[in-house]
C-alpha cells in the first residue's frame, strides 16, 4: 500500500462521512467506527450501526468507502464489526454539543441500565429548561425519543441513551 | 452437528415470532390512537423486523442456512415455528398493548439468559438487542399502568385483555424436545426456566396495576411444531407480496 497514507489521513477523510438521519454528525462523533486496519492491497475499517435494525447502515458503510477512496486513493473495505455493541456513551462531547446546536437533546450518561427516573427530565435544548417530560420514548427515528417543554412551550426530540 | 440443528430449531422460532409480532405491530402505522402510539408500534416493528434480521443472519452465516430474505418470505406455513400470540389480529388497541407487554418482557428474559450462551454469535446479538428492548418494556409498564388508573371501564378492558392473551402467551414457553439438551449445552436454560423468570418479570407491573395474573390452565401449543391458526398465512401472503413477485430484485 501507499506509505504516505497515514492513520491521520484516513481520520481526516472519515470526519466528512456524515450520519445520513442526523447530517451534522460524522461518523467518528457518533462513535461508530471501531477500528482502522492499514492492509498490504486496501485499507479496512470496521464499523457499529447504532441500533440493529437502523435503516442507514448500508448507506453509511457505502459512503466510507466512497468517500475514503476518493480522497486517499486506496481500495476500502467496510465491515461491521460484531465483537463490539454501540451504546450512546460512545458518542463524543463535542456530537453531544453539535446535537444541542441541531436542537436535538443529546442522551444523558447511563450506568450501563437505561431506566424511566434518567429520561424524564431531559433538558430542553431550546431553553436548557428541565422542567420537560417524556412524552414518547419513540420518534421519527429508531434512535430518538419526543419531549414536551412545560418551560417554552416546545415539542423536542432527543437522540435517546441506550445501553 | 446435532447442537447445529438444535441451535437452527431454537434461532429459527426466536426469528419467526419477532418476524411475525414485527408485522403485526406495523399494522398500527396509520392507526394508532394517539400519534405518539402510532409512532411507536411502527419504531417497535421496526425493530422486531431488525432483530428477526440478525437472528436469520446467524443462521445464513454460522449454521449453513439460506439468505435472510429467502428464509423470511419463501417458506411455507408449516415452516413457520412462531407461537400463535404473535399470528393473531392486531384486534383493538388494548389487546394489542397487552400482547405487547407479555411479549416484551418474554423476550427480555430470553436474551438476558442468552448474555451467558455458550453459542457466542448468540451472545453477542443479546448485548446489542437488550438495551433496544429496554424501551419496549418502559413502553409498555407505562400504558398498561396508566390506563389501569384511568378509570373502571378502561381498567376492566386491560383486565379482559390479559384474560384474553394469557393463555397464548403461555404458548410462547412451549417446551421443545431438546430443551434439555440445549440447557446441558449451556446455550439457554429452556423454556419452564424462561417462563418462572417472565412471570416474575411481569408480576411487579401487575400488581401496581392491579391485574390480577390468570392461572395457567390451557397453554396455547403447536406453533413451535409448525400447527398455526387461520390468521397466519394469510399474513404471510400479504408480507411476502412484493418480494415473490420477483425474488431476484436489488434495491
Amino acid at each position: 500500500m501507499d506509505s504516505t497514507i497515514t492513520i491521520q489521513a484516513v481520520y481526516t477523510s472519515l470526519e466528512q462521512v456524515m450520519d445520513p438521519e442526523i447530517p451534522v454528525l460524522n461518523v467518528l462523533e457518533l462513535g461508530m467506527i471501531t477500528e482502522v486496519i492499514m492492509e498490504d492491497e486496501y485499507l479496512l475499517i470496521k464499523m457499529i450501526p447504532t441500533f440493529a435494525a437502523c435503516p442507514a447502515v448500508e448507506i453509511i458503510k457505502k459512503n466510507i468507502k466512497t468517500t475514503l477512496e476518493k480522497d486517499l486513493q486506496i481500495p476500502v473495505q467496510v465491515s461491521v464489526d460484531k465483537e463490539v455493541q454501540w451504546n450512546s456513551n460512545r458518542l463524543t462531547e463535542t456530537a453531544k454539543e453539535k446535537l444541542r446546536n441541531f436542537r436535538i437533546a443529546p442522551p444523558q450518561h447511563h450506568n450501563g441500565e437505561v431506566e424511566m427516573d434518567l429520561l424524564i427530565h431531559t433538558t430542553c435544548p431550546h431553553c436548557g429548561s428541565e422542567n420537560t417530560y417524556l412524552r414518547s420514548p419513540f420518534g421519527s427515528t429508531l434512535c430518538r425519543a419526543i419531549h414536551f417543554c412545560k418551560n417554552c412551550g416546545m415539542m423536542f426530540e432527543q437522540f435517546k441513551p441506550l445501553s | 452437528m446435532l447442537v447445529d440443528q438444535l441451535l437452527k430449531e431454537l434461532i429459527t422460532k426466536m426469528g419467526d415470532d419477532e418476524l411475525i409480532i414485527g408485522h403485526r405491530n406495523s399494522e398500527w402505522t396509520g392507526l394508532g390512537p394517539v400519534m405518539e402510539e402510532d409512532i411507536a408500534f411502527s419504531s417497535m416493528a421496526q425493530d422486531k423486523i431488525g432483530h428477526a434480521w440478525a437472528l436469520y443472519r446467524i443462521l445464513h452465516e454460522e449454521l449453513g442456512g439460506e439468505n435472510p430474505d429467502q428464509f423470511a418470505f419463501m417458506r411455507s406455513e408449516k415452516d413457520f415455528k412462531c407461537c400463535h400470540l404473535t399470528e393473531m389480529p392486531i384486534g383493538s388497541y388494548d389487546f394489542s398493548l397487552m400482547r405487547h407487554f407479555l411479549f416484551d418482557h418474554a423476550e427480555a428474559v430470553r436474551y438476558n439468559s442468552l448474555l451467558q450462551s455458550s453459542f457466542t454469535p448468540l451472545q453477542l446479538l443479546a448485548r446489542k438487542v437488550r438495551g433496544e428492548l429496554k424501551y419496549h418494556t418502559l413502553h409498555a409498564d407505562a400504558w398498561i399502568i396508566q390506563l389501569c388508573k384511568a378509570g373502571e371501564e378502561s381498567y376492566l378492558k386491560m383486565q379482559e385483555a390479559l384474560n384474553n392473551c394469557f393463555q397464548l402467551a403461555c404458548g410462547i414457553f412451549e417446551p421443545g424436545p431438546n430443551d434439555a439438551m440445549l440447557a446441558a449445552e449451556n446455550i439457554y436454560p429452556g423454556e419452564e426456566v424462561l417462563y418462572e423468570q417472565w412471570i416474575e418479570h411481569i408480576s411487579p407491573v401487575l400488581t401496581k396495576a392491579a391485574l390480577d395474573l390468570p392461572e395457567r390452565k390451557q397453554p396455547v401449543f403447536g406453533g413451535r411444531s409448525g400447527k398455526h391458526t387461520k390468521h397466519l398465512q394469510p399474513l404471510l401472503n400479504e408480507m411476502g407480496e412484493v418480494f415473490r413477485l420477483n425474488p431476484e430484485a436489488i434495491w
